[in-house]
């Protein structure tokens, strides 16, 4: 099975790798997966608390090449938008971005996932309620 | 220093290319010499069961075998099949339980679920750590309902070599049959059918530098007279244990790729243990990477290693343009699943995904290594940046300890 160039190119030059400082009450964490299922996410969103704006966005991925970047794209994809405008993605669209075969759409699954694990975080820590997510889909 | 050429193969417990002398041998037996070796009557028939004579002398020297005692099969796969099958068919009178283990090949646990079906009554055995088997639990498992243990010489996950020896004897003392899938093992390292007492064996050309789609079942004619019932029915041949006209190509391929290792088998050891322990000493001095299996009694050219915190498939992506190796990570499977061989071998799920195996062959040189090398502990490095397991361990957290969401 050959990836698509745009796995390739995330993997080879994933965007905005690292870590955000989790004590900052404007930074949200969501860790996603489990080590024996073969991939963790973590995915951090910085929100700018007067526009209500992400303004960074980093990750860490433990898993093959479509899990990194998968991660490494919802990164990009949410830097800028409102909060709002985040829960909004949807695996799909990764999907269909990166071109996933059917046996990696838990990949982006994961990655709707750990977008919405931060920004409940994030909502949380600022005293909102979280959101109830449906479950997703099995994977 | 010879230019390096990429990629890299390092699979060759997957399939190995066919050596260029086996293929030399081969190709008159597709144009000219291209008989059915059943025809009985005429040149064209007589060459063609002359050369399958020829060759199954050859693959029988490699086993110190009697040729008679060779019966050709499509592969390892259809050899396990017919071995595991055509004994519990033959002794059914005897008995029905049947002694394997949980490291096998799928070729040979497949084939026991199917006999359960049947009514087989199958054991199979647990590995320790290092994937060896305890010996007091296949004593412990016989009854007087066993009627064959069947258990690989090599494991293709990890290369260990079970006590060949030691197992075919107390088979024998229990007078059950034993059976092992030599395939990894067979054209790498010595296998003696005489003196291990072996009474069947599955094994492959295409492991040993012959062509695919041959292979062949050993059946012992004497102490004792082994007998399995035909799985393929029609005309007869391979005395009546294996119907379907002879690959005659494939069967002279064989012959020569077994020959040749014949000769080479013992300084080609030497070579590769000696480039496998250079890999795997660089290898390890990258922290937190562990060798799977005994490292005491293991075949000589494969190294599986783990490295933690980092997932093989995707460490896998980045040489695998230039390197080609497997994974025990689940997603380089059909199944999604890690590797039941690590697993069964207690190793946790995590570093069954982070395992990669290396099979060094025929054509490895050292300059191949020492590039493996750099681009290994290269990917490893990366893959570790990006790992956020990588840094919790840096911190301190101790992954086991958290609560991961099911997913």
């Amino acid at each position: 099975m050959a990836y698509s160039k745009k796995v390739i190119d995330h993997y080879e030059n994933p965007r905005n790798v690292g870590t955000l400082d989790k004590a900052k009450n404007n930074v949200g964490t969501g860790l996603v997966g489990a080590p024996e299922c073969g991939d963790v996410m973590r995915l951090q969103i910085e929100v700018d608390d007067e526009s209500g704006v992400i303004k960074d966005a980093k990750f860490k991925t433990f898993g093959c090449g479509s899990a990194i970047a998968s991660s490494s794209l919802a990164t990009e994809w949410l830097k800028g938008k409102s909060v709002d405008e985040a829960l909004a993605i949807d695996n799909m669209e990764i999907v269909k971005e990166l071109e996933l075969p059917p046996v990696k759409i838990h990949c982006s699954v994961l990655a709707e996932d750990a977008i919405k694990a931060a920004i409940n975080d994030y909502r949380v820590k600022n005293d909102l309620e979280p959101i109830k997510f449906e479950d997703s889909i099995v994977h | 220093m010879t230019q390096l050429q990429l990629p890299i193969y390092l699979d060759h417990s997957a399939t190995t290319p066919t050596d260029p002398r086996v293929v030399e041998a081969m190709i008159p037996y597709f144009t000219q010499s291209f008989g059915n070796a059943a025809s009985r009557n005429h040149p064209f028939g007589w060459k063609a069961e002359e050369a399958v004579d020829y060759a199954r002398e050859q693959v029988a020297k490699l086993i110190n075998a009697n040729p008679k005692e060779i019966i050709f099969t499509s592969g390892a796969t259809e050899a396990d099949n017919l071995g595991i099958k055509g004994v519990f068919e033959m002794y059914a009178r005897k008995g029905n339980h049947i002694i394997t283990c949980e490291t096998e090949h799928s070729a040979v646990l497949d084939t026991c679920r199917a006999l359960e079906k049947r009514g087989a009554e199958v054991t199979y055995l647990k590995v320790n750590g290092d994937g060896t088997i305890n010996l007091e639990e296949l004593k412990a498992a016989f009854t007087d309902k066993t009627i064959l243990v069947c258990l690989m010489f090599a494991n293709n996950e990890v290369g260990i070599i079970h006590p060949i020896k030691e197992i075919a004897a107390m088979a024998r003392e229990h007078k059950a049959l034993f059976m092992t899938d030599g395939t990894q093992a067979v054209g790498k390292v010595p296998v003696d059918v005489q003196e291990l007492g072996i009474d069947i064996m599955a094994f492959t050309a295409h492991k040993l530098y012959g062509p695919k789609g041959v292979g062949a079942l050993y059946v012992r004619r004497k102490n004792p007279r082994v007998k399995v019932t035909a799985q393929v029915d029609g005309g007869g041949h391979e005395r009546g244990m294996r119907s379907g006209t002879l690959n005659v190509p494939g069967i002279v391929g064989f012959g020569k790729a077994c020959e040749i290792c014949m000769q080479e088998m013992e300084s080609e050891a030497a070579r590769l243990s000696k480039l496998r322990d250079k890999l795997e000493t660089e290898l390890l001095k990258i922290e937190e990477s562990v060798v799977n299996g005994t490292v005491d009694s293991r075949l000589p050219h494969l190294s599986n290693i783990s490295f933690k915190f980092v997932e093989g498939e995707g460490l896998m992506m980045g040489f695998n343009q230039e390197i080609g190796v497997s994974s025990g990570s689940a997603c380089t499977s059909a199944s999604l699943e890690p590797s039941y061989v690590l697993k069964a071998m207690g190793l946790d799920d995590e570093l069954a995904h982070s395992s990669i195996r290396f099979s060094l062959g025929r054509n490895t040189t050292e300059e191949q290594i020492d590039y493996t090398i750099e681009k290994v502990s290269k990917a490893v490095q990366k893959m570790r940046d990006l790992s956020p397991l990588w840094e919790m361990h840096l911190d301190g957290i101790d992954i086991s300890s958290i609560e991961w969401a099911e997913h």
